[in-house]
């Protein structure tokens, strides 16, 4: 998922349009749709070997993804069956695309045979039984191509996609400044916390990082802090967003936020490339797909830039998935084994792994992860630095064990409302965080969770 | 008198003849005429109605499915602090904003048709040009003068050493959102007010300068009273206008971080619950107290309005 989160500045026009085109009549007529939608059939339990059976027997399928190159792995594996035809389709990025799949989903109709979904909203579709559990063709063999945290998203009590990349958080920091600055490059967050309060200091005009309140970055600090403020069995939800890991990222936030360290504009925003390209802000804090999408986004900084790991809090290596997508198969798919087929094909098969990598993503396949090829990468931008090395070695010091909530969308979307105030008040996160709890808890429960 | 008399006999003599049993029989031809609109009224603005309304009884839950539970979503609405903080904000933009841009409207409408501007139909275009831009294009114009890191905003702030100027800040946004609303639609509103006092015959204002009226009392005497209706029509366009307000902050929402919330107007919170939140009856519930709480409104206007003209 090299440009996970673009979808801010890109999305923002077509969603606005979407928005008034729908507005609330196409809210009530969703809605009707959903009413007279029959819930799909369980489908008749499938066997390993339909998949090849399908690929042979061919058919047409559509996919819904915003992965650059997705249209070029479906032409990649249209030319190897040539019996199967793949639509590709955007239907937005992220949560413009869930906000499609979840009305064809209620609507009984619409949904794609396979689509991609990020991590953290994967929980989502398979709770609402959106998706098949693709144990049943066999999936379980795969595990171990992939890394553990991104087979752990996936596994949710049964195999609900395949990891396509992932995103273990690092630091990219601009050296050119932090010599400028004669900052030394932080490995603890105290020392990052020191580093940005210096470098305030020296030049207020520039920030150590920038950070206007983000749920899908704020939860992956929670993470790699040890947080675990949701726990999730069935429908039983424990929601605490001040547990021991969780207050250790916000304490320590809030010694940036509080005082002003941190620039507030928002990451993807015009604003934020420019402030990249200018030394504005010299540090990021993000999934490992970011070196491919700054090289390409940024071209004043090349040379300057690098790649460390994210900072600890106790010296020993510690790190979170930042983003990150599977693919799934839809229940509403009418050639379900042709579909797992494709999947299988597009997560797992060389020759489609290498087309994504080709257009600068970062993989979750262990194979490709420790190959000597992308190990020695060393680009020019980043100063001829082996950044791969960097990178892999986060994808091995995940966390392990962090869950998202059931309706990590609705939770996000309400992040802005509640924590946000801590953004725009340069107060406690802490308040905010127990202001968006509450809210997560009256939610959960209006829809029949049993919350806390 | 005698001609309608006449009139309304004369189908009582044509039918005289044609033998009982005909009259019984009902005449479709009428619903021949209204049956293409009855069709398109019927399905694209009762049955959504209805719809909603049913929906409004409902709950569709994640875990537990669909369960019918009566009034509760109204009791939920009424009983919302997020529903009625945007209930209350848009309240307070219509107080605000729409005397300030009816009152724009009114000054442009009138000194275009005072007959001493130069080059009036330049003034008219231009001034009714900001409708013609699509609502987005134009939010996103404005989002870009209001940044205050990128933006015209940012450089005015540079330019004077300050950073007071913030149209993003939690306490202007309101105003912010509604000098861009004002901005849309002050020619819209003019070109209601300029066509009404265009209807006003020549004959008044040649009797009001034999009588030596200053062009003041020309306004307040002639020009004002005939826009009435006019004034009136428009007040009622933006109060429903107002209680819509949707595309706006909608819009400026991923500009502005974090201050503009899920639940800034009634629409974005209905929005937000169907779109984010998969309530779709919440939602339809949000939905229809809005529809009557605006539709009351803006009768109670209309009333008003009116009894003035009569008067």
């Amino acid at each position: 998922m090299t440009n996970l989160k673009r979808r801010t500045i890109l999305a923002g026009i077509p969603a606005a349009l979407t928005t008034i085109l729908a507005g609330i009549p196409a809210a009530l007529t969703t809605g009707a749709l959903a009413a007279c939608g029959s819930s799909t059939e369980e489908a008749a339990a499938g066997k390993p070997a339909d998949l090849d059976a399908a690929l042979e027997k061919g058919g047409k399928l559509t996919y819904w993804t915003w992965t650059p190159s997705g249209e070029d792995q479906a032409k990649a594996f249209m030319d190897q069956y040539p019996n199967v035809e793949v639509e590709v389709v955007n239907a937005g990025t992220a949560t413009d695309e869930y906000t499609a799949l979840q009305n064809a989903v209620a609507a009984g109709s619409g949904a794609p045979d396979v689509a991609q979904i990020e991590y953290y909203a994967l929980q989502q579709f398979s709770l609402s039984d959106s998706l098949v559990d693709l144990t049943q063709y066999g999936f379980a063999d795969l595990e171990d191509q992939y890394t553990a945290s991104t087979w752990g998203a996936v596994n949710l009590g049964g195999i609900y996609g395949l990891p396509q990349d992932s995103g273990p958080m690092v630091m990219l920091y601009n050296q050119a400044v932090f010599d400028e600055f004669g900052i030394e490059v932080p490995t603890t967050w105290d020392e990052y916390v020191a580093a940005a309060q210096a470098l305030h200091a020296a030049d207020p005009g520039k920030y150590l990082t920038n950070d206007a309140g983000d749920p899908g970055f704020a939860q992956p600090l929670m993470w790699q802090a040890g947080g675990h403020p949701y726990t999730v069995d069935g429908t039983d939800v424990k929601i605490d967003l001040q547990d021991e890991g969780t207050r250790r990222w916000a304490d320590m936030w809030n010694q940036m936020l509080e005082p002003g360290l941190l620039a507030p504009i928002s990451t993807w925003s015009d604003d934020w490339w420019k402030a990249l390209s200018d030394g504005t802000v010299s540090s990021l804090i993000i999934g490992a797909w970011m070196p491919g999408i700054l090289e390409g986004s940024v071209p004043d900084g090349a040379g300057d830039w690098r790649v460390a790991p994210v900072p600890s809090y106790d010296g020993s290596p510690a790190t979170a998935e930042n983003g990150g997508s599977a693919q799934s198969v839809l229940k509403q798919s009418k050639d379900p084994a042709l579909a797992a087929a494709f999947l299988r094909w597009l997560n797992s098969s060389e020759e489609s792994v290498d087309v994504f990598l080709g257009s600068g993503g970062f993989p979750s396949t262990t194979a490709d992860l420790t190959s000597e090829e992308f190990l020695s990468v060393a680009p020019e931008y980043f100063g001829g630095q082996k950044i791969n090395e960097v990178l892999v070695a986060a994808s091995e010091n995940v966390v392990p064990g962090f869950e998202y909530l059931p309706y990590q969308v609705y939770a996000n979307s309400v992040f802005p409302d509640t924590v946000g105030t801590a953004y725009t008040e340069l107060s406690d996160l802490n308040a905010g965080l127990t202001a968006w709890q509450e809210t997560l808890v009256t939610y959960g429960e209006s829809q029949g969770f049993k919350v806390n | 008198m005698t001609a309608l008399k006449q009139h309304a006999q004369a189908p009582e003599r044509l039918r005289r003849p044609r033998p009982g049993p005909r009259r019984v029989r009902r005449d479709w031809r009428g619903w021949q005429f209204v049956g293409p609109f009855a069709f398109v009224f019927v399905f694209v603005f009762i049955a959504p109605l209805a719809y909603a309304l049913w929906l409004s009884l409902f709950q569709n839950r994640l875990v537990g499915g669909n369960v019918f539970v009566g009034l509760e979503n109204y009791r939920t609405a009424l009983a919302d602090p997020q529903f009625w903080d945007g209930a209350l904000r848009v309240g307070l933009f219509l107080l605000v904003q729409v005397p300030v841009m009816l009152l724009l409207a009114l000054i442009a409408a009138l000194s275009i048709d005072s007959a001493r501007l130069y080059a009036s139909g330049l003034f008219r275009l231009v001034i009714f040009l900001p409708y013609a831009v699509p609502a987005v294009v134009a939010v996103l114009m404005w989002g870009f003068i209001y940044g205050n890191q990128f933006g015209l905003a940012a450089d005015l702030n540079g330019l004077l050493g300050s950073d007071l100027i913030t149209p993003f800040a939690p306490k202007w946004i309101l105003a912010s959102l509604g000098n861009i609303v004002t901005w849309e639609f002050v020619g819209y509103n003019m070109l209601i007010f300029y066509s009404a006092l265009k209807t006003i015959p020549h004959e008044l204002y040649e009797a009001a300068e034999i009588d030596g009226a200053t062009r003041f009392q020309v306004v307040k005497a002639i020009k004002l009273p005939a826009a009435r209706g006019a004034i009136v029509i428009a007040t009622i366009f933006s109060i429903i206008g107002s209680f819509q307000l949707f595309n706006e902050p909608n819009v400026l929402n991923p500009l502005a971080d974090n201050v503009i919330t899920s639940y800034f107007t009634p629409n974005m919170y209905a929005y937000n619950l169907s779109f984010a939140g998969q309530q779709y009856n919440y939602s339809a519930t949000i939905a229809i107290i809005m529809g009557l709480i605006t539709a009351v409104i803006a009768y109670v206007v209309q009333l008003r309005g009116t009894r003035r003209e009569d008067r």
